[in-house]
């Protein structure tokens, strides 16, 4: 379970998250989605103590983040958005190496390597170099080596950002069969898809500021069911409908090419914010 | 034993680099001793000795400086800022500590490898000094003053470049000042005041004293190990401050 309180991180004049709360219940995947520089890596870089808070406070199943420094270590895992294996070790030291630091024992070690290994289908490529792996691979790696210490809360930082789409689906399937044993996760993601497609709630984050925080079904119902895009002189105007017959009826009196599709979380963000989530 | 982790992944490094490591450190103390011992060294002779003798204790002082100073220094600091490994020693149940301690150990394995190297070299050159555990004391000191040094200049300089030029206005100045290639005596006093007070000097001067069958000088040792302690502190501070 993760609590945040009112969390705030200034670097200068500048804010990059303000006043932020949110609770995430345990077992659940909550995803932080957003444009770059919205502050989806600063708060989790904050709640992982990478990064120290200028105001607020944050809570690990009940431990507070910059207090409890020791137990917050042993209940969370993380897979930054950079990639940080140790490319001099091969893909079972650097999981052996995570395991001693958290101090599990020899035959613990050995066995969990083993498991989160075939979990994450490298077992055939354990003893080579991590630094001849493709971006997939590391990025499977990084994943089972945070999940080395059986960590309860699980911070991914864009996990799937630059990988192609079958790498993507597969860290996808990771991630569920992760959270089918009960861990809780928080991603950042900037990609709508993955963010509709993996999380039971999501925060939409914009300057530093929350300004959006439901299920994806209820986001997406703030601004319509059906949205019809057209391209003008102006640039691409969206106009949001609660069902497809109002969308047909209102493109059909346009001079211009449209699209007609069902809204997305990027929708939900246009309509908040003016400015699309790549943008 | 936390620290235990941190050295045995940098001994999985050494073991697997580690002929490439001991050939790098065979070429500069063989030029060194090409140069100052058998070339400038036939027609030079310090206090009634050989130049050759002279010289060697503190060609070891300062390999060992440049040994431990620039693994543990450029690798911390590329880790912490390129490759980023370093997060997962600080997201890590592990003390500052511990990781001081564990990397200033590993620059220590390497600058005594280094040392050994050129004691070795030093010996088929007809090098006749002394050798002794006060000798040894001193060459780990020196490692571990040096290597925690490179903690600190890592965890404190943002840029690789400047990594560099920090080894250009602290490390190469020291390298060639402190005692290693000459004696400071006939400096001008405020200039031999300046290299009295640097740490390789008394490394130097220790190494010679006891090589040449001489006194242990307790003063320089006492003067390395107030250096290592601060410096040390301070690597354990800054690894402290990076979380």
């Amino acid at each position: 379970m993760i609590e945040i309180q009112q969390l705030t991180k200034r670097y200068g004049s500048i804010n990059a998250v303000t006043d932020l709360d949110l609770t995430i219940g345990r077992g659940e995947i909550f995803g932080l989605l957003g444009p770059n520089g919205a502050g989806k890596t600063t708060t989790v870089r904050m709640l992982t103590m990478l990064v120290r808070p200028s105001g607020g406070k944050a809570f690990i199943n009940g431990h507070e983040v910059t207090r409890d420094l020791s137990r917050v270590k042993k209940e969370i895992g993380v897979v930054p958005q950079h990639m940080n294996l140790d490319l001099e070790l091969t893909a079972w030291e650097n999981l052996d190496l995570h395991g001693r630091l958290h101090k599990m024992s020899g035959p613990d070690r050995r066995q969990r390597i083993r498991e989160l290994l075939d979990f994450v289908e490298l077992a055939g490529r354990a003893g080579d170099p991590a630094g001849r792996f493709s971006g997939g691979m590391k990025r499977r790696l990084m994943i089972a080596r945070a999940l080395m210490h059986y960590p309860s809360v699980l911070f991914l930082d864009e996990p799937t950002v630059g990988l192609d789409p079958q790498t993507r689906r597969k860290i996808w399937d990771l991630i569920r069969r992760m959270n089918g044993g009960g861990m809780t996760v928080l991603l950042t993601t900037h990609y709508i898809e993955e963010a509709e497609m993996l999380c039971h709630r999501v925060g939409i984050m914009d300057r530093g500021r929350m300004i959006a925080l439901g299920t994806p079904g209820e986001l997406k119902g703030r601004v319509g069911e059906v949205v019809v895009e057209s391209l003008n002189g102006a640039g691409t105007q969206y106009r949001f409908f609660a069902g497809r017959d109002q969308a047909l009826e209102y493109a059909g009196g346009l001079a211009e090419n449209v699209v007609i599709r069902e809204a997305n979380l990027e929708d939900v963000f246009i309509e908040m914010t003016g400015r699309k989530v790549g943008g | 034993m936390d620290f235990y982790t941190v050295f045995w992944r940098e001994m999985l490094v050494l073991k697997r680099t580690f002929i490439k490591f001991f050939a790098s450190r065979l070429a500069s103390p063989l030029l060194y001793l090409v140069a100052f011992g058998w070339g400038l060294g036939r027609s030079v002779q310090v206090d009634g000795g050989r130049y050759l003798d002279f010289v060697v204790p503190g060609i070891i002082a300062l390999s060992t400086m440049v040994t431990s100073f620039n693994y543990v220094g450029n690798s911390l600091n590329m880790s912490r800022l390129y490759h980023k490994t370093l997060e997962e020693f600080l997201i890590a149940p592990i003390s500052p500590f511990s990781f001081v301690l564990g990397k200033v150990l590993a620059g220590c394995v390497r600058g005594i490898v280094g040392a050994l190297v050129i004691l070795g070299l030093a010996f088929l050159f007809g090098a006749k000094i002394l050798v002794n555990g006060w000798f040894f004391l001193v060459i780990l000191l020196t490692c571990t003053l040096f290597g925690a040094m490179g903690v600190v200049a890592a965890m404190i300089i943002d840029a690789h470049e400047d990594m560099s030029n920090f080894s250009t206005f602290v490390i190469l100045p020291m390298s060639f000042l402190c005692g290693t290639f000459f004696s400071p005596d006939r400096l001008p006093e405020a200039l031999k005041f300046i290299i009295d007070v640097l740490p390789l000097t008394h490394a130097s001067y220790f190494l010679r004293s006891v090589a040449a069958g001489g006194d242990v000088l307790p003063f320089s040792l006492a003067v390395l190990a107030v250096y290592t302690m601060v410096f040390f502190a301070a690597g354990v501070l800054a690894v402290q401050r990076a979380r």
